[in-house]
């Protein structure tokens, strides 16, 4: 089945938004990112100044894309966590609610552990959000800001 | 499926540019790179192997300005064409908004468009999405060169369905933002419908 367009208002941004600035925190990590399963930037906090964040979301996704087609190919469902070891900067990947992507980017300052124990906290808390922005999306028919574009304000992009 | 962000303001839309090996799916990427104002596009990536061929996906943010105050930003993304690679083509196709269809116009090549092209279907239907539903347009690329198929034998095997299409050389740029127009503008209004 075709995924529902994924439709992100600002007040359950702002509740995302918390939940990663906290991850941050409490994982002594670098860097907290979520990006959608297809490859779209949602949001981050933490050391991302000079981070590629768009570059990042598409190729997290892709890597996580690639690894869910290896578990498959083995019999496992999915892998919902990866790591990814570095020399001085680790990431570690999981997936929350069927959909998106945590990304934590963390150094010798925190450890492995540390960062599973606070994602599990984390996913739970992301899970439930994305799961009121889906019953959200169901039961009330929010009206599209492109409901109203006109065939000109296309052409003007192009202009 | 694109994505909308409310709080930045933002519309996401994901394209992806489909065909056979060689046709020249990175080379339209790299085209549009090359012309886009710095500001209005991100880095390229390439997942190429040491030979340049296309491994995993190229891809491309671009910015394409504003609708009624949202921005809006449209990633590209190209599948590997080699025949081999086909788990890989079909995890890039998932939460597509448009697919761009690159012909390679060579007569020799037909037969590899042909098998591309119902490739294509397949994947998009076992990702649940019907080629004949979605925005959709068709390229025709390297019509610069001698042994080009015509025009009408390309459109009858490639193209029943009548879906915007544009001749290209895409080296020389040919064609190339043409069908990026195209494709974006579907893509758009399909949204529109969606609202």
């Amino acid at each position: 089945m075709v995924d529902q367009q994924m439709v992100l208002y600002e007040e359950e941004f702002r509740k995302i938004s918390a939940v990663c600035e906290r991850l941050t925190r409490e994982a002594n990590a670098k860097a907290v990112l979520l990006v959608d399963k297809n490859g779209q930037f949602i949001t981050s906090h933490g050391e991302v100044e000079n981070l590629d964040t768009t570059s990042l979301a598409s190729l997290t996704a892709g890597n996580y894309a690639a690894t869910s087609g290896l578990a498959k190919l083995i019999g496992e469902k999915e892998f919902p966590n990866v790591f990814h070891e570095g020399e001085k900067d680790n990431l570690h990947l999981s997936i929350v609610a069927q959909r998106a992507i945590l990304v934590v980017m963390f150094d010798a300052r925190s450890s492995l552990g540390l960062v599973r124990l606070r994602v599990k906290k984390s996913s739970e808390e992301l899970t439930q959000i994305f799961n009121a922005i889906v019953q959200k999306a169901q039961t009330q028919a929010q009206a599209s800001p492109f409901g109203e574009i006109t065939d000109d304000d296309i052409d003007n992009l192009f202009s | 499926m694109s994505f909308i962000n409310y709080s930045s303001r933002e519309i996401n839309c994901k394209i992806v540019y489909y065909g056979p090996g060689l046709c020249g799916k990175t080379t339209n990427l790299q085209h549009i790179y090359n012309k886009t104002n710095p500001e209005a596009k991100g880095k390229m990536i390439s997942l190429a192997t040491e030979t340049e061929r296309t491994l995993f996906f190229d891809f491309l943010p671009l910015s394409l300005g504003e609708i009624r105050g949202f921005k809006t930003r449209f990633h590209l993304y190209t599948v590997p064409g080699q025949v081999f690679y086909d788990a890989s083509r079909k995890l890039i196709l998932k939460g597509v908004d448009g697919v761009v269809f690159v012909a390679d116009s060579q007569v020799e090549r037909m037969e590899a468009n042909l098998e591309s092209m119902e490739n294509l279907r397949t994947n998009l239907a076992e990702q649940g999405y019907d080629l004949d539903k979605i925005p959709f347009v068709v390229q025709y690329n390297k019509r610069d060169l001698p042994n080009a198929a015509s025009m009408e034998e390309l459109r009858r095997l490639l193209n029943p369905r009548q879906v915007p299409d544009f001749e290209a050389a895409a080296t020389v740029g040919t064609g190339v933002f043409d069908t990026l127009k195209a494709i974006a503008k579907l893509v758009l209004i399909e949204l529109k419908k969606g609202g």
